[in-house]
């Protein structure tokens, strides 16, 4: 019976003791050093245009005109709902998944006027797994290059040339895949970031 | 020779062992041995199931997975019965040697009556004149006696058994050849030496060994496991749509479980006991077997372990002006008539100088000086001289300290090099100087150098200064040696190996050996001994050749190395049949995993009546594996287990493939289902 | 499978061996109660102050009875901490998005499920969870279920490396010392470097965007002019829950989420951190038993493991999914579904054999939406028991297992008793062993099997067919394993899921705990010969063959035939017949 009080007297006396250092200390002092260090990372990125926040560059946005290059399918929420990420989760064998990703195909080649046996790119028809991807495939971004530029009235090559610059290479040349942040992109081209 | 070895198949034996076998079905019998149990049930169960069996099952098919399920307990019981059955036949070679005598005990009042042996008790006295048999095991408290103990040892040459001492005890059904003993009775009818050692060799007294309880506590959990991952397996095939029979269930999971090694499992510890029997060593126990396996120090005794018992002349180191001739001449006659070991081997060396024997009688107006103890010297008168050989400082004194400063030299090299100097001295004028030396038993270098390769560590105990222990122990390669040693320093010695973490074998005979031998992890006695030493040891020599400790060790480790390689050969197995009755058992429902088939066995049912009879029949096939041993090599750890591990090890994961599928080849060319 | 991913494979394993030996140098530091650290200046104080608190002296060490029950008071009061957080975080402070109390079932499942290590989660962070409960109910367990499990894993190797002892440390010196010299230092530092990469640090919150193209169709709920930004201090978070592969998202996407985790680079070093500790841990081992050839034969069979299924993985999403490549899908892209641009194929591969081979249980990827024979390789990996580096401390303790049970089944052949180390494996040493193991087996195949066949268990599915079982599986291998990812289509939050999860949490830590310890009492009495010939070979080619050999033939014999049912039938049905479910 001894052994359990003095058991418990520990153990609570460890509980708080370590809560306290390890979720008041220590998030306020990461806290208060990124916040110092790091604002505006520490803060989500966000893109801001007079006043109001008009996203964040990590965090993907639905687009649908055609005059804006499109993101990847997304599954969070309604579709880029970035307070409610994850991913579509369907397997291999799923029918869901197959019928889902036929009419995705069918939808890219129809907009960007490809050939019915155009082999389309991966990422343009698949869901990502955040739901809030904010990357597409250089590939992915070539392809409907044709299309803003027609919608928008703009030389192909000039779009080409904004496709690149918003193109991130491999992290220290060899970490990941090289992508191309899909709102900043359309930010570009409608001027906003100027 | 009473132990003798029996070839592995004789009539004799497997005749019986098939009857105990059926015997041995008794499932009550089969509860200490799990994996066997469980086969038992599921042979019951199917052999139920065949009346209500699912339609698209047919009855050939379940009737022939249950009959062969039965096979792979009975020969799980015959592998057992076999190796009890060798064991009996040893036994009933033993009991012959118990034919009934009658005792001459030694009443009260001091009159001796005649009784049946088995009329004796413990610490009753008889008298066993010349030409009797002695009736029972006991110490001679009186007189002594060349007895007759080839019906025990196998040994022709009589041997002297005498009051006090070491060699006071004698053991029931040996013959006494000469004179008459007082000896009084140490063991009750039943409880003597070979009531002991016939219970043990049948099987009939063995208990599991602490290793075989770990194995056993393994092989029960992988069993555990099985029956789990078998029972929920029906469920996921529910959810799948595929319905698994029990029939095929049963059979997967008993082709899972380790039959192979729980079915030898036992035949293992009796064939190693019975391996031991056959060297002549009688072990007490299987514990005792399996821990001469785990002996990593062993304590030598000197003399007639590592060296022949007596030295030896080597060489002649005569002074400045003597020739070697000269020298070997006068120890020749100094040694004539010195009986001993020593002094024989001195006119044998000489006889290497061209000098060839002469007899005493030659040699007339002699008078030969016998060696005392007070003069520490030898030799002969004759002719007016006076030669003599002896101890180093006994010539000093006798050739009135008058030794060349070069022999001087010689006799500490000898010393230093563990030999013993003796010196000759023709009245005031010292010859030379003998050289005797221990000899070491031929080969033993080679054995210990495979000892120190499997890491056993040997030590020399002798009685010897440190100088000679030394160089003996240089000669005889042992790791270690303690020299000036007194019997209690052995207890110290064996106790302070243990606290290190280390097993102890040792061997002794002698009263003043019995608490090393009690202490010691395997005390190996010699039979010729004294009963305290053999009570105390846990094994015992009949020959009473100390040597055999190496291969009493080897016999343990021989027995542990087959329980593991059977071991590992019977899990690995299980890959194979997974690979033969996983896709037999999906096929029907999803056809596309036909590619998983990769023996290409020709139906899902001929697949699994395959898996099950290979399961059974290699149990039969190991059992001669089981029974022999696998073979042992002196190799270092490492080596041992990569040649193990390639044979057992890639071979169990091998073997099951051509054997299944030649299986499936007979079940289909045979059209069983 | 191309050449950036074989140079960034290269890459990991370097970095993370050359990591190895200063981090199991540092940990002999931290695990020996008066051992000397350059942190001392700053942090002795705190240790001294908290001994106070507790009523401590350090000096005194525990046999494994005293320590295990310590352990286990400890991590009871720990969930109930948890548990009455969550279910009264509408009254707690740090709450802006205004979140109700959790449900009990719910409550007691991210209870045990945080105490235990394992971080499943039934719940979505960004919608259920206030910063109080994620900051303070989770984080906690995040930084000291990891210090239970390295404390498990030194009182198991001072009881291999002792000679004739009764203890075995103590607990609370363990525990504190962890954290404060291990954990909190380099959480710190790390949780700063993801910040510098873009994960958020901050109490906001959330933030409203408006929308660029405030129309289009996949406009967020009701509000189709704005995007709710989730925020949060996530920087905190991240970083211990890799650090002590607890790998409970801030996010309901996990390390997925570009704001957890937002860079190839910040992706990199969060798998580094996965397998910092436990690989530390292997040299901590050889130091300790003063044979570091061991320490690193143990290593290297981890390192061949983690091989092994990283290359199956990525060769079976680098070959994608034919039923797609069908429909036009470029096959050279290999599987992108459930998977991140930023990542590809690769990364996403990598991550989740790392996730996996240890307890962590992060994601960067959606493992349900991988192909059959690369989602098998991380089910598979949680079945084997997580021993490839594994979850820190229970990884080298699940690990050290699978030795004495692979010195036990093969010591034989060498024709001794089986010793590790010298020390005699005996009747109770395998008893207690095997227990460990057979619990892990009852657990997950013992609660798959109830689940596969009841309605609870069927409602919560979202796909059908072999990929149903295979979610069902997942998440009870999950729970067990104490890894917390999962094949995440499946609903685990209904009241029967709820409950069984957090049982097999439970049993999966404690029911393994308890026999573990067991066996390091029961080592730590034994004699302590040196080594000689005759010994075991514990380290070079054969040992680390004989290791790899007993995990996995007692991993692929107990789950093959429920795998084949689930994982390999499905692949015979991707490439071989045109079936859909």
């Amino acid at each position: 019976m001894k052994i359990w009080l003095s058991e418990l007297r520990h153990s609570v006396a460890a509980v708080l003791s370590l809560a306290v250092i390890s979720c008041g200390i220590y998030p306020a002092a990461v806290w208060i050093l990124a916040q110092g260090l790091f604002p505006a990372k520490a803060n989500g990125s966000l893109v801001m245009r007079s006043g109001a926040i008009l996203g964040s560059r990590l965090i993907g946005q639905g687009f649908a005109e055609s005059k804006y290059f499109h993101p990847r399918p997304s599954a969070a929420g309604q579709g880029y709902d970035a307070s409610s990420s994850g991913g579509r989760n369907l397997g291999p064998t799923s029918k869901k998944l197959v019928d889902a990703v036929r009419q995705c195909i069918a939808d890219y080649r129809a907009e960007n006027n490809l050939s019915p046996d155009t082999i389309v790119p991966a990422d343009a028809v698949t869901a990502s797994a955040s739901g809030l991807d904010p990357h597409i495939s250089l590939k992915n971004a070539l392809l409907q290059t044709p299309r803003v530029a027609r919608v928008r009235g703009l030389d192909e090559k000039a779009v080409r040339k904004l496709v690149e610059t918003y193109t991130e290479g491999r992290d220290l040349g060899i970490l990941g895949e090289p992508r191309v942040n899909v709102l900043m992109l359309n930010l570009a081209l409608d001027g906003t970031l100027k | 020779m009473v132990a003798k070895s029996h070839s592995l198949f004789e009539w004799q034996i497997i005749g019986p062992a098939i009857v105990d076998s059926f015997k041995k079905l008794n499932p009550l019998s089969l509860l200490k041995n799990p994996v066997i149990f469980v086969t038992e049930v599921g042979a019951a169960v199917i052999t139920l199931g065949l009346f209500s069996r699912s339609e698209n099952e047919p009855f050939g098919f379940v009737l022939q997975i249950s009959f062969w399920l039965w096979f792979t307990v009975l020969f799980a019981n015959f592998a057992e019965a076999m190796a009890e059955g060798r064991g009996k036949a040893q036994a009933k070679a033993l009991r012959k040697t118990r034919t009934q005598t009658i005792a001459n005990r030694l009443k009260a009042d001091g009159s001796v009556e005649r009784v049946q042996a088995e009329q004796l008790r413990k610490n009753d006295l008889v008298f066993v004149s010349a030409g009797e048999i002695i009736s029972a095991d006991g110490e001679i408290i009186e007189g002594v006696a060349t007895v007759d103990e080839s019906a025990i040892t196998g040994e022709s040459a009589p041997v002297i058994r005498e009051a006090g001492g070491d060699r006071s005890a004698v053991t029931g059904g040996t013959r006494v050849l000469s004179d008459r003993i007082k000896v009084r009775v140490t063991a009750n009818p039943g409880e003597s030496f070979l009531d002991r050692m016939i219970c043990l060799v049948e099987g009939a007294a063995r208990q599991k060994t602490p290793n075989e309880i770990a194995l056993t506590i393994l092989l029960s959990a992988l069993t555990i496991i099985f029956l789990v991952v078998i029972i929920t397996l029906k469920s996921f095939g529910f959810y799948s749509g595929v319905t698994f029979t029990v029939t095929v269930l049963v059979a997967l999971l008993i082709c899972l479980i380790p039959t192979t090694i729980g079915g030898l499992l036992n035949a293992i510890g009796i064939a190693g006991i019975d391996r031991m029997v056959q060297k002549n060593v009688l072990a007490m126990s299987g514990r005792a077997v399996e821990a001469a396996g785990d002996v990593d120090v062993l304590l030598l005794d000197k003399t007639g372990t590592i060296t022949l018992g007596d030295r030896q002349a080597t060489d002649f180191l005569p002074a400045a002006g003597v020739s070697v001739e000269e020298l070997a001449n006068a120890a020749q006659l100094a040694s004539l008539a010195d009986e001993t070991p020593e002094g024989r081997s001195i006119v044998i060396l000489a006889k290497k100088y061209g000098l060839r024997g002469r007899s005493i009688s030659e040699m007339a107006r002699t008078r030969f000086v016998a060696f005392s103890a007070q003069t520490r010297m030898s030799g002969v008168d004759f002719d007016g001289r006076q030669i003599r050989k002896g101890a180093p400082d006994a010539i000093r004194a006798f050739a009135g300290d008058n030794v060349p400063s070069e022999l001087q030299g010689a006799v500490s090299s000898i010393a230093l090099s563990g030999g013993t100097p003796l010196l000759v001295a023709d009245g005031t004028k010292v010859l030379g100087a003998i050289h005797l030396k221990d000899i070491v038993k031929g080969g033993l270098k080679d054995r210990f150098e495979r000892f120190r390769a499997m890491g056993i560590k040997t030590v020399m105990i002798t009685g010897d200064n440190r100088l000679t222990a030394a160089a003996i122990a240089k000669e005889a390669g042992v790791d270690d040696y303690m020299a000036e040693a007194k019997p209690e320093d052995k207890l110290t010695l064996i106790r302070k190996e243990q606290a290190a973490g280390h097993l102890v074998a040792m061997t002794g005979d002698g009263t003043n050996d019995a608490p090393a031998l009690a202490q010691a992890d395997v005390g190996v006695a010699m039979n010729t001994g004294t009963q305290a030493a053999k009570e105390a040891g846990n094994m015992i020599d009949l020959d009473s050749n100390p040597t055999k400790l190496i291969e009493v060790v080897e016999i343990g480790k021989q027995m542990l190395i087959t329980r593991g390689a059977l071991t590992t050969f019977s899990i690995a197995n299980d890959v194979a049949k997974y690979f033969a009755i996983i896709p037999a058992m999906l096929v029907s429902v999803f056809p596309v995993i036909a590619p998983l088939n990769i023996m290409g066995l020709r139906s899902p049912l001929s697949a699994i009546l395959s898996a099950v009879i290979f399961n059974a029949l290699i149990i039969v096939a190991l059992i001669p594996l089981a029974l022999r041993g696998v073979r042992f090599r002196p190799l270092g750890a490492a080596a041992l287990l990569r040649r193990n591990l390639m044979i057992y090890g890639l071979g169990g994961l091998i073997a099951p493939f051509p054997g299944i599928k030649l299986a499936d080849l007979i079940v289909n060319a045979l059209h069983l289902v | 499978m191309n050449l950036y991913g074989w140079i960034q494979l290269a890459l990991y394993i370097l970095v993370l061996l050359l990591l190895t030996k200063p981090v199991g140098l540092y940990l002999i530091r931290v695990l020996d109660a008066g051992g000397r650290t350059f942190l001392d200046p700053a942090l002795r104080p705190v240790e001294r102050l908290l001994y106070r608190l507790l009523g401590l002296d350090p000096k005194k060490e525990q046999d494994w009875k005293q320590y295990t029950l310590s352990l286990l008071a400890f991590s009871f009061a720990g969930l109930l901490f948890t548990y009455a957080i969550l279910r009264l975080q509408h009254v707690l402070p740090l709450n802006p998005q205004g979140f109700g109390p959790v449900s009990p079932d719910l409550a007691f499942n991210t209870a045990a499920s945080f105490a235990t290590n394992t971080n499943w989660q039934n719940y979505a962070g960004e919608i259920t969870l206030s910063y109080f409960s994620q900051m303070v109910g989770l984080v906690f367990h995040n930084f000291v279920s990891a210090a239970v499990g390295i404390a498990v894993a030194a009182a198991l190797v001072r009881g291999i490396a002792r000679p004739s002892a009764k203890t075995v440390g103590n607990f609370w010196v363990d525990l504190v010392r962890l954290n404060l010299y291990l954990l909190l230092p380099l959480s710190t530092v790390f949780a700063l470097f993801l910040v510098s990469q873009g994960v958020v640090q901050n109490f906001k919150p959330y933030e409203k965007a408006t929308l660029v193209e405030p129309s289009n169709l996949q406009a967020p709920k009701n509000d189709s002019a704005a995007q709710t930004i989730a925020q949060g201090p996530t920087a905190s978070q991240a970083a211990i829950k890799m650090l002590g592969t607890n790998g409970g998202g801030f996010f309901n996407a996990n390390a997925s989420h570009p704001y957890e985790n937002p860079t190839p680079l910040s992706n990199f070093i969060q798998m580094l951190l996965i397998f910092l500790i436990p690989s530390g841990l292997t040299y901590y081992l050889g130091r300790k038993v003063k044979n570091q050839r061991h320490g690193w034969a143990v290593w290297s069979a981890m390192a061949i493991l983690f091989l092994a299924a990283v290359l199956v993985c990525w060769r079976a999403e680098s070959y994608g999914n034919p039923r797609l490549h069908a429909l036009g899908v470029d096959p050279a892209d290999g599987n992108m579904e459930g998977k991140e641009v930023r990542f590809g194929v690769f990364n996403s591969a990598l991550f989740a054999a790392i996730t996996t081979d240890a307890s962590c249980g992060a994601v960067n990827s959606m493992h349900d939406s991988f192909t059959p024979l690369g989602g098998m390789i991380p089910l598979f990996n949680i079945q084997l028991g997580e021993v490839v580096f594994g979850g820190v401390g229970s990884g080298l303790y699940g690990m050290l297992v699978f030795v004495v049970l692979a010195i036990f089944l093969t010591g034989l052949m060498v024709g001794r008793t089986p010793a590790y180390l010298g020390k005699k494996i005996e009747s109770y040493d395998v008893k207690v062993s095997v227990l460990a193991v057979i619990i892990l087996i009852f657990s997950i195949l013992g609660f798959s099997a109830w689940a596969s066949v009841s309605q609870w268990g069927l409602a919560g599915l979202n796909n059908a067919g072999p990929h149903g079982l295979s979610e069902i599986l997942y998440a009870y291998s999950s729970s067990t394993g104490n890894n917390g990812s999962a094949f995440a289509g499946l609903n685990g939050n209904t009241f029967w899921s709820n409950i069984t999860l957090g049982l097999a949490m439970l049993f999966g830590r404690f029911l393994m705990i308890v026999p573990i310890m067991a066996l390091a009492g029961n080592l730590a009495r034994k004699k302590l010969p040196p080594p000689s010939e005759a010994s075991f070979p514990v380290s070079g080619p054969m040992f680390i063959i004989i290791l790899i050999g007993t995990v996995l033939i007692v991993g692929a014999l107990t789950f093959l035939p429920a795998l084949a049912l689930g994982p390999i039938v499905e692949h015979f049905l991707m490439t071989g017949s045109g079936i859909l479910y």
